[in-house]
């Protein structure tokens, strides 16, 4: 049981993040149609890790619930890839201010829905029932964040100079990032040992011909990976989900048990 | 079938999605089961998108109209099988059109996400439910709302939503 839950935590904690920094987009979105698309983006990842931390919550019992997941834990106990924790722009401290850079948004929902779309397609088959149900839904909204993504990238990358030298900048970034989606933590281990959770190296030969594809049409280069590889899935983040954190849970923790 | 399970759907058939105010819930599919149980009647609903605020309201409300008739129940969610467009019935998307809102394309056959992605953009025409033209183009894969897509008639110049294939 405690595989499982580790595992779903995961995958709940990746699209909370996400969720909840695609949100920074909404009411300053570069055109009106972008502001709504990522608020439609993080309404669902908002609502699949809703339904993971439900799950959870069950697995746990006592007084669990979705909301003490998600409001009061606190950083080392966030279980998200590093990647979808960063800010919206190049590499800078956690505190240090910047523009949002919509190239750096759309390369990382580009990289993360590629590699969802094909373990949520994978996870329907999962031991555990519901997860595989909660796949079968996501997998649905994935691919259409995965198509507006993709497209976003092609029209940036075979664009202007301008956005071609950002995009490609923001891949430059964030592609490093991508090593933790392979490396498996004692969590996923024990969650493919029991048939709950999915071998994410057997995805690795698809996920790079979705990308491959992509950036080729969007004329930009694959950035050559090696190097430190992050831990965020096993609590081990970056200086900036404490900052995201504390944005996100700050409402709920001035008023515990709030209703509205 | 009881008397309270047809007295139940008869009841429930005036409930309409609380942002598609046209559309039944049997109709969008939302809706899939009245069923006896021990304790009086359990009805079954499965969620549309995972993050629609729509659904607690319509559970709120499949509860309610039941009180209002005197019919004990229980509101049971249902994630498998996952929603889809496709049960969406005939009657219902005449209904969309009627109101605006292009109906969804039936489903694509299969689920390899990299056809899905590879298709291309302009394979289905979506009729303007306003004139009927064909000559319609995609402006946002994301509407109003998660389920929609914002398209824009050609001929009649006239912006629409398209209720997603999902
Ligand atoms: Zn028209």
């Amino acid at each position: 049981m405690s595989a499982a839950i580790d595992y779903l935590l995961h995958l709940a904690d990746n699209a909370l993040v996400l969720g909840q920094r695609n949100a920074e987009w909404c009411g300053h979105g570069p055109i009106l149609e972008e502001d709504i698309a990522l608020s439609n983006v993080s309404l669902d990842l908002i609502g699949q890790a809703r339904l993971l931390y439900q799950l959870v919550a069950a697995l746990k019992g006592g007084d669990c619930t979705e909301d003490k997941l998600a409001y009061f834990r606190d950083t080392h106990e966030f279980r998200n890839y590093t990647l979808l924790e960063l800010p919206h722009h190049g590499p800078l401290s956690g505190y240090a201010q910047s523009s949002l850079d919509y190239g750096t948004t759309i390369v990382r929902n580009f990289l993360y829905s590629a590699l969802m779309a094909l373990l949520w397609e994978a996870l329907e088959k999962s031991a555990n029932a519901d997860l595989a149900a909660i796949a079968a839904k996501s997998l649905k909204e994935v691919r259409y964040h995965l198509r507006h993504s993709r497209d976003w990238l092609v029209r940036l990358g075979d664009g202007t100079d301008e956005s071609h030298a950002r995009a490609q900048a923001s891949l430059d970034h964030l592609f490093a990032y991508t090593q933790e989606f392979w490396a498996h933590s004692p969590a996923d281990a024990a969650a493919i040992a029991a048939g709950i959770g999915v071998d994410v190296t057997t995805l690795r030969a698809d996920w790079d011909a979705i990308v491959d594809a992509a950036l080729n049409e969007a004329t930009l280069q694959r950035p050559a990976v090696s190097g430190y590889v992050t831990e965020g899935k096993q609590g081990i983040h970056s200086e900036h989900l404490g900052f995201l954190l504390a944005e996100m849970q700050s409402l709920a923790r001035a008023h515990p048990n709030g209703v509205w | 079938m009881s008397a309270n399970v047809e007295a139940a759907w008869a009841a429930l058939e005036e409930l309409t999605d609380p942002e598609i105010p046209v559309i039944s819930l049997r109709e969008l599919g939302i809706l899939r089961d009245v069923r006896p149980a021990a304790d009086g009647l359990e009805v079954v609903i499965t969620p549309t998108y995972s993050g629609c605020p729509a659904m607690e309201q319509i559970e709120d409300d499949v509860r309610a109209t039941l009180k209002r008739v005197g019919i004990a129940a229980r509101v049971v969610t249902q994630l498998a099988p996952a929603w889809t467009t496709d049960w969406m019935t005939e009657a219902g998307k005449e209904k969309l059109r009627a109101y605006g809102i292009a109906p969804p394309h039936q489903t694509p056959p299969g689920s390899n996400v990299v056809r899905f992605i590879s298709k291309p953009a302009k394979a289905e025409t979506v009729p303007c439910p306003h004139c009927g033209s064909g000559h319609t183009v995609e402006s946002s894969h994301f509407g109003s709302t998660a389920c929609k897509a914002l398209y824009k008639c050609l001929d009649c110049q006239e912006p629409f939503d398209y209720f997603k294939p999902y």
